[in-house]
């Protein structure tokens, strides 16, 4: 037998290879096969062509890799398998390898460095919202969408209208809870979130104080790994993630929340990335044992604070790294379900991918806008007043193809109605 | 390898971006369902319309190249297998579907186009598509076609050829024919009707047009529990005597409901060694009268526990989890091979008892599902191929099939014979037999071109066992060598 093509640092396994029975029940939810209907960018045809790199059959460089990069990781093929397969371990185990093993072409390469350098860093993020808030003044966007290559131009099509006073805007370390406090917890700020949406941090902090938590949020926190773990940047993500855990273990809280769903699902990931660091274990264990999801945890605490009616016809968007990756879908729903007044409807082929899926976007502009531009046609199909879904991402690719339907985080929604104002009116703050 | 003369007539039929050449590429293509039997094919093409379908099959036949039409590739006989030195006509880029016909109740699709999204897509005019195999969420149309499909439902309301009323398709010279029309009733020999589970060994459909029913207006499901499979079994021979016509009658033994409840959460017991699903469809009068005779017969075999759905999403859950039982024995064993067979009704326990002791004299467990109304059994043979049990699964898999022929029964409900069961064909079937299938097939494909060496069994496939290697005489005087 030859020998495998992977090299021995965490390759799939071979038990988990077996796992797969070829049954073909993942191909209708995955975006890729969707789109394109060649076996090899589905994940039977992604999972075979590991399974025959395992066996040393064929080589990482080359068609390997191109079909293991075009998949988005949105996982809703771990959903839909019956036999159980784990393709998120197995697409954890295979991108490091990739990333280690195949030369990228020099501007392939150049431009997913670029990625790294700028989004887990909230200071160069601020610095690029400033750069353009200053390039939406002058109307550069226009000129962009006639002179740059297509990934630059998704890049540039993805950035949000830029406020940049919450750009700078900074969390309270401590809020308070109303009434007799119930839980005292932690909250990620992210980077993403923090500087593009501010509000909704300011949301979650409002709402879980209104439920009777105490919030704190450390400033000293940093990236926690996300969007490297995804892309298989693993030294990166591991390093991350030991400083998320490092600045979270030291406070006494019951949970560690967070409001981003990529974010949430590479938080429970600690236990199993650092699982081989004898160091970390225990501690990363720890730590993914406390993480909630926002809407998980209201979900679990009987609510407390009054809801003023809103009379919409909502829209839920599933997020992958929440519905998907975490299992989370009766959650959101349920808590957006205490706001009376709200009309929730689901959309038709909610399991497909947006097309946002980390950097996907940016590295895969043509496939990430089939996708939006089809999810956004399956918002319309609906005709919602409001879209909500949980995760930054998902916002940034949705405006890009909806522009006529205003988008909230569920934690906004309901802030809106313990507030008593209208979901699209300015929170009042303190 | 397709000669280039081949390779370019192929090229241009679909245009380049609809080929797949690159050898990696080509792999994930080798096996279907049934990945046993692996050949990695010349070339695939994705053609996206019936004139593209029919330039390609044109350019193999000009070519003399062999083709095997493909669908989603979940079948489990290996029909989409594809040949030495031959090409894959994927259909999986034409998956539109074409027209929703409310007043005639009819809908026009293209061959990819899944099952389960025909009945989303007639949902909104309450009709639906009645026949629908396990794998329903997946499998397309064209692949239903090529095998007949059923599934839980055909035993109210029948197979794949009792719902498709015409379609276009491409013969193996390219050539593109229409068979059947809009009403039932068609003149001169039923055509369509040969070509509806000949495995795809007589053309490829294309542009397919099917009935639609209306969506039933209550449908009962009910779960119940029998202490053993004879039980459970003679709960349906007596369903049948009382003249009741079930939607469907499923059964699954322990090992079977194990593995599903592990994959769904459905609610099965996990200690039963036996459980019915029984499903009534129709007007709720009809269904409750029915409803109250099956619990009675239920309860006459000693029934342990009998549930009935209480809202649409649980019975929705009872189903998946019935549907999702082959792939999620997956999680109870390491290997299996799903046999597809049929027994007269009335032998059912004796089958069962059989397949349980030819089991154990393999020393390999089976785990059995199956549409009980109509005796299509699914024993699953689990075994650890790296523990050296694949060849001895094999045996027994065959065993079993060739055991329902001897008790009466077929090879095959809806599987297929495909590359799996071809040598066991003879079984079944008479030289005379045999031989007119292979002239209905000759007088379609004279070359043999179109899926060649499935469903009928060729000596190439079956009678010449090769031997232990003996070197040729020349060979040992020196004269020629092996390469």
């Amino acid at each position: 037998m030859t020998d495998s093509s992977f090299d021995a640092t965490n390759p799939p396994s071979r038990e988990l290879l077996n796992d797969c029975v070829h049954c073909g029940f993942c191909l209708p939810t995955c975006p890729t096969y969707q789109l394109w209907g060649e076996e090899m960018d589905s994940p039977r045809g992604r999972i075979y062509l590991m399974d025959l790199a395992e066996r040393g059959e064929i080589e990482l460089e080359g068609a390997f890799t191109e079909h293991i990069d075009a998949c988005l990781g949105c996982m809703a093929c771990v959903t839909s398998c019956p036999s159980g397969v784990q393709y998120d371990r197995l697409l954890e185990a295979t991108r490091p390898q990739v990333e280690r093993n195949v030369p990228r072409a020099r501007s392939d390469r150049w431009f997913r460095n670029g990625i790294f350098a700028l989004f887990p860093y909230r200071r160069r993020l601020r610095a690029a919202a400033l750069g353009g808030a200053l390039y939406q003044k002058l109307r550069l966007p226009a000129l962009a969408a006639r002179i740059l290559p297509p990934r630059l131009r998704a890049a540039q099509a993805l950035m949000p209208q830029v406020r940049l006073r919450s750009a700078f805007a900074s969390l309270p370390r401590r809020v308070r809870p109303a009434g007799a406090p119930r839980k005292r917890v932690a909250l990620l700020s992210g980077c993403v979130q923090d500087v593009f949406f501010h509000e909704v941090n300011t949301a979650t902090q409002r709402v879980l104080a209104a439920e009777g938590c105490e919030v704190l949020t450390p400033r000293e926190q940093g990236c926690c790994g996300a969007l490297g773990l995804h892309a298989g940047r693993e030294p990166h993500a591991r390093e991350r993630a030991k400083q998320t855990i490092a600045t979270f273990e030291k406070l006494p809280v019951d949970n560690i929340v967070v409001n981003v769903a990529g974010c949430g699902s590479s938080l429970k990931e600690y236990g199993h990335l650092l699982a081989d660091d004898p160091q970390w274990r225990e501690r990363a264990t720890a730590f993914s044992e406390k993480v909630r999801d926002v809407t998980e945890l209201l979900a679990e605490l009987e609510p407390r604070a009054e809801r003023h009616r809103i009379d919409a016809k909502v829209a839920y968007h599933d997020a992958c790294h929440l519905g998907h990756a975490q299992g989370i879908r009766e959650q959101p729903r349920s808590v957006l379900r205490t706001i009376p007044g709200v009309d929730l409807v689901d959309l038709p082929e909610a399991e497909l991918c947006c097309g946002s899926a980390g950097i996907y976007n940016m590295t895969n502009p043509e496939p990430a806008e089939e996708l939006g531009e089809r999810k956004a046609r399956n918002v319309r199909a609906v005709s919602p007043e409001l879209l909500v879904t949980a995760n930054p991402g998902c916002l940034l690719q949705l405006r890009r193809f909806l522009d006529d339907v205003p988008m909230l985080h569920p934690v906004q929604l309901l802030d809106a109605s313990i507030q008593g104002r209208r979901p699209t009116e300015a929170p009042m703050t303190e | 390898m397709l000669d280039r003369a081949a390779h370019d007539a192929l090229v241009a039929a679909v245009g380049t971006e609809n080929v797949i050449s690159d050898p990696v590429q080509l792999r994930s293509y080798e096996c279907d369902g049934l990945t046993g039997f692996r050949q990695i094919p010349s070339l695939v093409v994705l053609p996206r319309a019936t004139e593209h379908v029919a330039n390609a099959v044109r350019a193999c036949h000009r070519h003399g190249v062999p083709f095997v039409a493909r669908g989603a590739g979940t079948g489990l006989s290996g029909g989409a297998m594809p040949v030495a030195d031959g090409v894959v006509i994927s259909l999986q880029r034409m998956r539109e579907i074409v027209d929703i016909d409310p007043v005639d109740r009819r809908a026009v699709l293209q061959p990819g186009v899944t099952n389960l999204d025909i009945t989303k897509a007639a949902a909104a005019h309450g009709l639906y598509y009645a026949p629908d195999p396990s794998s329903q969420q997946v499998c397309t149309i064209g692949g239903n076609i090529a095998e007949n499909s059923g599934g839980a439902h055909c035993l109210k309301y029948g197979f794949t050829t009792n719902h498709v009323l015409s379609m276009t398709v491409v013969l193996p010279d390219g050539e593109i024919v229409t068979l059947g029309g809009d009403t039932d009733e068609q003149l001169g020999p039923d055509l369509r009707g040969v070509v509806i589970g000949s495995e795809g060994t007589l053309g490829i459909a294309c542009d397919i047009t099917v009935r639609l029913l209306r969506t039933p207006e209550t449908v009962r499901t009910l779960l119940a529990d029998f202490p053993s499979v004879t039980a459970a079994g003679d709960v349906v021979s007596d369903l049948v005597a009382a003249g009741i016509i079930p939607a469907a009658v499923e059964m699954m033994d322990n090992l079977a409901i194990q593995a599903a409840e592990k994959a769904v959460g459905a609610g099965y017991t996990l200690s039963t060694p036996a459980a019915l699903v029984v499903e009534l469809d129709g007007p709720e009068s009809e269904c409750e009268a029915q409803f109250a005779e099956v619990r009675a017969i239920c309860d006459r075999h000693g029934c342990t526990r009998l549930h009935i759905a209480e809202t649409a999403a649980e019975r929705a859950r009872i189903w998946k989890g019935r549907k999702a039982a082959f792939a999620a024995v997956g999680r109870i064993s390491p290997d299996y091979i799903v046999q597809d067979g049929v027994v007269p009704r009335t032998r059912l326990a004796e089958v069962l008892n059989r397949i349980e002791n030819m089991g154990r004299d393999a020393g390999l467990r089976v785990a059995n599902v199956f549409h009980a109304g109509d005796g299509n059994l699914h024993p699953l043979v689990l075994f650890d191929e790296d523990a050296g049990e694949l060849e001895r699964a094999e045996e027994l898999s065959t065993d079993i099939a060739e055991l329902c022929v001897e008790l009466g029964g077929s090879l095959s409900g809806e599987h297929g014979i495909g590359t799996d069961k071809a040598c066991s064909m003879p079984r079944m079937f008479g030289e005379a037999d045999l031989s007119t299938m292979d002239r209905v097939r000759t007088a379609f494909d004279p070359q043999h071109l179109c899926n060649p060496g499935k469903l009928l069994p060729t000596p190439r496939l079956c009678g010449e066992q090769p031997g232990r290697y003996r070197p040729h005489p020349l060979e040992e005087a020196g004269v020629i060598e092996r390469l």
